[in-house]
């Protein structure tokens, strides 16, 4: 196993100046309880003015005032950290934020794929660069010696435990990430490298010193495992873009639904789940945000139909106000089942799928647009459909048409025909919809078969209820 | 001998057809009657085309004519849409017909939104048959059918009432169902002269 550990020693200060446009302007994060303000971190541009973290921001005024400042903002700090983590996520699947201000990586199952470590250090530099985050990068073969090896390093690989003795060895005391108080008493002791540490007598050491001192020592060297929460990606997408004007059009809604759709596809592939319903907040200048939410039949992930179908609804919603951000919620994703297909496919230029197909239906046409149709063991013409298919066998019935009328018409013709019947339909007086009819074959003057009804006990005109077509 | 082997591949073409009606039982889309099959050129639906069924009233036995196909399509796994029906299908009749109804799809729509769902379902060629019924439907948007219907290679069934019978239309094959008497007059068929005589109710109810 090979662990890197990704030290970002100046997490607060590089999240903040991401923001920044002037990253070189002198810049001070203050912290500490509103009446003492205390600089906890500086630019090197600050520092150049004298500024130190820990100074008070009263003496920080009196050498200088000409310095922006910014709040230290520690929940910041731990999203940055997430973000990074989601980031790594990418190169490994164990990464873990153990410590704080550092990720730590396993990297030596990621080798095939980002080539070898000088390679794969090199891209994860330039990303982290490019992201806009100091960093230091060491690799060893324990994750707790990689991080120690952060202090005073960076760029430095151990790729065996031999090595790693040697290196550790020659390590100082005070840079062991042992306590401090530890680290004195042993400095006191003329114990300044860890080689010296470990030449002593084990049972005198601990003697000496808590259980936690041994242990460490043996998580360093890789006797002892060192047990990490890995980090998992979090199991909602929640993205928002802010648009830098005022939109009040719905193409210029596009682009920015691109990429959050875009984003989302990116995500639920990496996560390889699908979604089934999320939500467009479109958020307005002292407003509610409209919402807009956007379902499907059935977990889908791909880009393109995630674009599409939001695409289709902003073309019929009305904004209230201006749009000045955007942002997309899933809550649910569930697992995603990819459909199977055949390798030759009887149709080579089918373009389309059915899934597809049918959320562009539903799109333009309303939800309930596409139906399927299934049989209910009921005698009522009325209660024998439903709009799902269901699987049952049908008791044997009389002759039924193919066409059911919504709402029975009555048939003012001299000359009916009457082919068949009369055929009873006396039932649902458990729930409520009772009925009590005699069904008649019928055939017009035109030709045209119908099954039509007339109430029991009622002389009125027949009822058409259906077609037989 | 080549000029044999170019004209034999036109006729299979149906560029150009023979004056006497020449009739092949192995046609992949089988009406399903036999009567209707050994009337029409192709032994059964023009496959890949639009197909109007010109009806002078409902109830004549216009799914009657159709379920065979229907049935056979949704056995073989093949989904049938229905884009705007004119009035709900009855389960046990269809279900009676041999008609799979786990492979029904109705689509309610109206008007010029059933037109354009009609084309997307041709087109998409995730469908083994479409039937619709326009009632304002002109030259062009049945031209759209027609093209949607040889590009996603798709059966498609167009009813329409029986006085549209005097305008022209692409279709690649006219029915027109009459009543007094039952029967069926062929206005239409690509790939053969529209045959004189009509096939009587016997042949195909």
């Amino acid at each position: 196993m090979l662990w890197a550990c990704i030290l970002l020693p100046q997490l607060a200060m590089d999240g903040v100046l991401r923001h920044r446009s002037d990253a070189d302007a002198p810049l001070a994060l203050l912290g500490g309880s509103p009446q003492r303000r205390v600089l906890q971190a500086v630019n090197p541009a600050a520092r150049a003015l004298g500024l130190r973290p820990g100074q008070s921001l009263t003496a920080a005024q009196a050498l200088t005032r000409t310095f922006a400042t910014a709040d230290y903002d520690v929940a910041a700090i731990e999203r940055w950290q997430r973000f990074l983590a989601a980031w790594a996520y990418a190169f490994s699947a164990q990464v873990s934020l153990h410590y704080p201000r550092c990720l730590l990586l396993e990297v030596q199952s990621s080798l095939r794929l980002f080539g070898p470590w000088p390679h794969f250090e090199a891209r994860l530099r330039a990303e982290l660069t490019g992201l806009g985050f100091r960093h230091r990068i060491t690799a060893a073969p324990t994750p707790a010696a990689a991080r120690v090896l952060a202090n005073a390093y960076d760029g430095l690989t151990i790729p065996d435990s031999a090595l790693l003795h040697e290196t550790l060895g020659r390590l100082p005391v005070e840079r062991l990430g042992l306590p401090r108080e530890v680290a004195a008493a042993l400095t006191r002791m003329g114990l300044h490298s860890l080689s010296q540490l470990l030449a002593l007598p084990r049972d005198s050491l601990a003697r000496r010193f808590s259980a936690d001192v041994l242990a460490h020592l043996d998580t360093l060297l890789g006797n002892r495992p060192l047990a990490l929460d890995f980090y998992r990606p979090p199991d909602v997408f929640d993205a928002r873009i802010e648009l830098n004007f005022e939109v009040e059009s719905h193409q210029a809604l596009l682009f920015p639904l691109r990429r959050l759709t875009a984003d989302l596809a990116a995500y639920l592939a990496g996560r390889d789940c699908g979604v089934q319903h999320f939500t467009l907040y479109l958020e307005h200048r002292n407003q509610t945000a409209s919402r807009m939410p956007v379902g499907l039949l059935s977990a889908e992930r791909e880009a393109a139909m995630l674009f599409e179908l939001p695409r289709g609804r902003l073309e019929y919603l009305q904004l209230p106000a201006p749009v000045l951000a955007i942002r997309l919620e899933a809550l649910e994703l569930p697992a995603f089942t990819p459909e199977h297909r055949q390798l030759f496919d009887e149709r080579p230029q089918q373009s389309l799928s059915w899934e597809q197909l049918r959320e562009r239906l539903r799109t333009r046409l309303g939800d309930n647009a596409v139906q399927s149709l299934g049989a209910r063991a009921d005698h009522r013409p009325e209660h024998a459909w439903v709009e799902q298919p269901t699987e049952l066998s049908l008791p044997p019935c009389g002759p039924r048409p193919g066409w059911l009328l919504a709402e029975p018409l009555s048939l003012r013709e001299s000359s009916l025909r009457i082919l068949a019947g009369p055929e009873r339909i006396e039932s649902g007086w458990w729930d409520g919809g009772d009925v009590r009819r005699d069904y008649y074959v019928v055939e017009t003057r035109a030709g045209q078969r119908g099954w039509a009804f007339r109430k029991v006990g009622d002389g009125g005109p027949l009822l058409l209820h259906g077609w037989f077509a | 001998m080549s000029s044999v082997l170019a004209l034999n591949s036109l006729l299979d073409a149906r560029r150009v057809w023979r004056g006497q009606v020449s009739f092949s039982p192995s046609a992949a889309q089988s009406t399903g009657h036999a009567g209707l099959d050994a009337t029409l050129p192709g032994g059964g639906w023009p496959d890949s085309a639009l197909s109007e069924i010109l009806v002078a009233a409902a109830g004549i036995g216009e799914l009657r004519l159709l379920w065979p196909t229907l049935a056979r399509l949704t056995a073989a796994g093949e989904r049938v849409v229905l884009v705007g029906p004119p009035h709900l299908p009855y389960p046990q009749a269809w279900l009676a017909a041999g008609v799979d109804l786990r492979q029904l799809v109705i689509v309610h729509a109206q008007e010029r939104d059933a037109l354009w769902a009609a084309e997307q379902c041709l087109r998409s060629g995730s469908c083994g048959a479409v039937l619709c019924w326009p009632q304002q439907a002109d030259d062009r948007a049945l031209r759209r059918l027609q093209v949607a219907a040889e590009s996603g290679q798709t059966l498609a069934f167009a009813y329409r009432p029986l006085e549209e019978a005097i305008n022209p239309s692409p279709a690649a094959l006219r029915l027109a169902l009459e009543t007094r008497p039952a029967q069926i007059r062929v206005l239409k068929c690509r790939g053969g002269l529209a045959p004189a005589r009509t096939i009587p109710a016997a042949g195909w109810q």
